[in-house]
């Protein structure tokens, strides 16, 4: 996918317009996710410990990544899987479509995968012959509409059930033109009858992983729909695309994440399939794939081991974030233009596809820290943030006038003698202006903000001066 | 080994730093130990009969229904009975999993039984569970010669069978009972494990909630209570 990162702004812009999605956003903020979430952990009294406990135990895995992903290699084979080391995206396309060539595949079925939109694998299928098929109802939605993911857990969020029925009756042209389709029953009905038949035809089944296991050698996914089982269990061939800090050491340390991801993300106690899968299907089982791929990612990652940015590895893709972030929850996942939106798409995207492209991101953010609050990892999104913009400033990546104005601030504010002077008199003179009102409708150079809401007007004093006066009062 | 893999090793090394054969000792134990971390208070220290009211409790609030019979002798009758409510044919697909052979199904004559894998137009599924896990009302299949893991998924109705003396109160618990029985001498874990909590869902359309998505549109537990003092958890 071809990232449209850099046009955050106008992205946003855009979406601020568009009255089916704001209707979308709006009914996920108010209704949706966060405040199941929030159902959930007070039914855990456990759930802050668990966080802790988490946050431990990922540090602990990234301390010993290389033991630890050797070992799941090693556990891997034995029970006759293989495993793919890929460097880069295109590295992972290639490992994918050897097997997949290999097998003869015609037609893929898909279970959810980030790691699949970010290396970008239904268009290397199709380039080459092999029709991928999304089974996950909102990846389906979205790949017959041919959009992105705007939500790592919900893929079509964004979506209105009208459109999604119009994209079923552009799509399934052979059914009857004049079938009802007002209700999500009926759509979902339809989706099944056409994606059972897709099971059932397909060669290779590919899904995502949320963990792997090094202990067994297995990789677990996570799903509601059953749909990424239907896809590795019924092909000949399972591939599973995983990137390298998916990996914990054992069973109980999984336990440890499962009991957090499902209340993190959706607030279920526990998704309705949490599948484990390991290897080959075994003499004398009557189902399962006949052969077991793990391609496993870095794509930038072993680059934030030991970076600032370390912390971003913890990650377990809940969306927790991007659930309870106000500028999520005002421009939607599009707008980020690349495949991780929100919060931690706006820490791990520059480091995926480079600050260059991806600046914008992290400037998307208030800082209001309720991504960090809620993180079942603990991850210190706005710090990170904000190290990328300190990254960004000192590669001169945004505009001049916000440089030069940034850089001006930045002296005055290291040379207090001036600073005060100037920002009491600064206080002064608004506060002289706005005595009438209390608040300013319009003010030169502050029309971003003044356009869309008044500015309330300063006292008339700094801070620092009224500190000042009432220590001589205590004196 | 491939380029890729010394590469991605490498740099993982180096950001790292050097790792010493004590560490690597120290951490291969810690694999085999596979310590605990903190569990949640509400799952342990039950007895049976808790054990067993909190996994039906789960169950039912993630959309199972459950029913519970004395003994195995009860479950055909059991099962009948559930498909004739919800006007459901009398056909299932059973797995060839011998726990399901101590049930009487000539008891039930109306039932039509195949044993085998399911296939695309078989409606319901019957099934028995290794586990079941109280903390989350969540069932734990495993795949082997009489388990195909296809029929937990592609029938319409799936009704399982659960021994109330295997259902442990946390995951943990139903690890330790894994690892006895199955991968006992160094023996790799069955090629699927399902973790089961509730009929498939999804909530892809207009946000809104709908059961059965592309598994079971209906999920039904039969307990079995038993008389035998917990011996027929030993499996």
């Amino acid at each position: 996918m071809q990232p449209s990162s850099r046009d955050f702004k106008a992205n946003a812009h855009r979406a601020l317009g568009d009255a089916t999605l704001q209707g979308a956003l709006g009914f996920m903020m108010r209704e949706g996710f966060a405040v199941r979430r929030a159902e959930a952990v007070a039914r855990l009294p456990e759930f802050e410990a668990l966080r802790e406990a988490a946050k431990r135990l990922k540090d602990e895995v990234l301390q010993h990544l290389d033991f630890y992903l050797e070992t799941f290699e090693r556990n891997v084979e034995r029970a006759g899987g293989a495993v793919h080391w890929c460097r880069t995206a295109a590295e992972a396309r290639e490992a994918v479509l050897t097997i997949c060539r290999d097998a003869g595949a015609r037609i893929v079925t898909k279970g959810k995968s980030m790691v699949g939109e970010e290396i970008a694998i239904n268009e290397a299928l199709e380039a080459n012959g092999i029709a991928p098929v999304e089974t996950d109802l909102g990846e389906y939605i979205i790949q017959i509409r041919h959009e992105p993911p705007s939500h790592i857990v919900a893929p079509a969020v964004h979506l209105a059930k009208e459109q999604v029925a119009e994209s079923f009756r552009a799509t399934h042209r052979a059914l009857d033109p004049a079938r009802p389709l007002d209700q999500p029953r009926q759509m979902l009905d339809e989706a099944r009858a056409i994606l059972r038949e897709k099971f059932l035809d397909a060669d290779v089944g590919i899904t995502g992983a949320n963990f792997l296991v090094a202990e067994t050698g297995s990789s677990i996914i996570v799903t509601n729909e059953g749909n990424g089982d239907l896809t590795q269990t019924l092909p000949k061939v399972h591939i599973v695309l995983a990137s390298i800090e998916k990996v914990v050491p054992t069973l109980e340390d999984a336990t440890l994440l499962l009991r957090l991801l499902a209340r993190s993300a959706t607030g279920q106690e526990f998704s309705t399939y949490t599948t484990i899968s390991t290897g080959t299907r075994r003499d004398g089982d009557p189902d399962g794939p006949a052969a077991y791929h793990v391609v496993l990612v870095d794509n930038g990652r072993s680059a934030l081991l030991g970076s600032v940015f370390q912390d971003m590895l913890r990650c377990i893709r809940c969306a927790a974030c991007l659930n309870h972030c106000p500028v999520y929850g005002a421009v939607g996942g599009h707008a980020y233009g690349w495949v991780y939106p929100g919060p931690m798409g706006a820490v791990l995207t520059p480091a995926l596809i480079g600050v260059g492209e991806a600046a914008s991101l992290p400037e998307a953010s208030t800082f209001c820290g309720r991504c960090e609050s809620v993180c079942p990892v603990k991850i210190p999104l706005p710090r990170l943030m904000r190290h990328w913009r300190e990254r960004a400033f000192a590669a001169r990546l945004p505009p001049a006038t916000q440089r030069w104005g940034l850089g001006a601030w930045v002296f005055l504010a290291r040379r207090p003698a001036l600073y005060r002077p100037l920002a009491a008199a600064a206080a002064r003179l608004l506060g002289a202006c706005g005595r009438g009102r209390g608040r300013f409708r319009a003010l030169p150079l502050a029309g971003g903000w003044t356009d869309k809401r008044d500015l309330p007007a300063p006292a008339g004093r700094s801070f620092m001066s009224l500190w000042a006066e009432r220590q001589k009062r205590r004196a | 080994m491939s380029a890729a893999r010394d590469e991605i090793l490498g740099r993982i090394r180096t950001a790292l730093g050097p790792g010493s054969d004590a560490a690597a000792d120290a951490l291969a134990a810690r694999l085999a130990a596979h310590p605990r971390h903190l569990v949640p208070a509400r799952a342990q220290g039950l007895d049976r009969a808790q054990r067993v009211a909190l996994f039906a409790a789960l169950a039912v609030a993630a959309d199972a229904t459950v029913a519970r019979v004395a003994q195995a002798a009860d479950v055909p009758a059991a099962v009948a009975q559930y498909l004739a409510a919800r006007n459901l044919a009398a056909r299932v697909v059973m797995t060839p999993d011998p726990l399901l052979d101590q049930c009487p199904w000539p008891s039930a004559p109306m039932l039509a039984i195949r044993r085998g894998v399911a296939a695309a137009d078989d409606a319901v599924g019957v099934s028995a569970a290794f586990a079941g896990i109280a903390e989350t009302g969540t069932l734990m299949l495993i795949s082997g010669p009489d388990s195909p893991t296809t029929n937990n998924f592609l029938p319409e109705t799936h009704i399982v069978v659960l021994n109330e003396a295997q259902i442990v109160g946390i995951y943990e618990d139903a690890w330790d009972r894994l690892r006895a029985a199955r991968m006992a001498g160094g023996v790799a874990l069955p090629r699927t494990i399902n973790l089961v909590t509730g009929p498939s869902r999804t909530g892809d359309i207009a946000q809104r909630l709908e059961l059965g998505a592309h598994g079971p549109r209906r999920l039904h537990i039969v307990l079995v209570e038993g008389d035998d003092g917990g011996a027929a958890a030993e499996r």
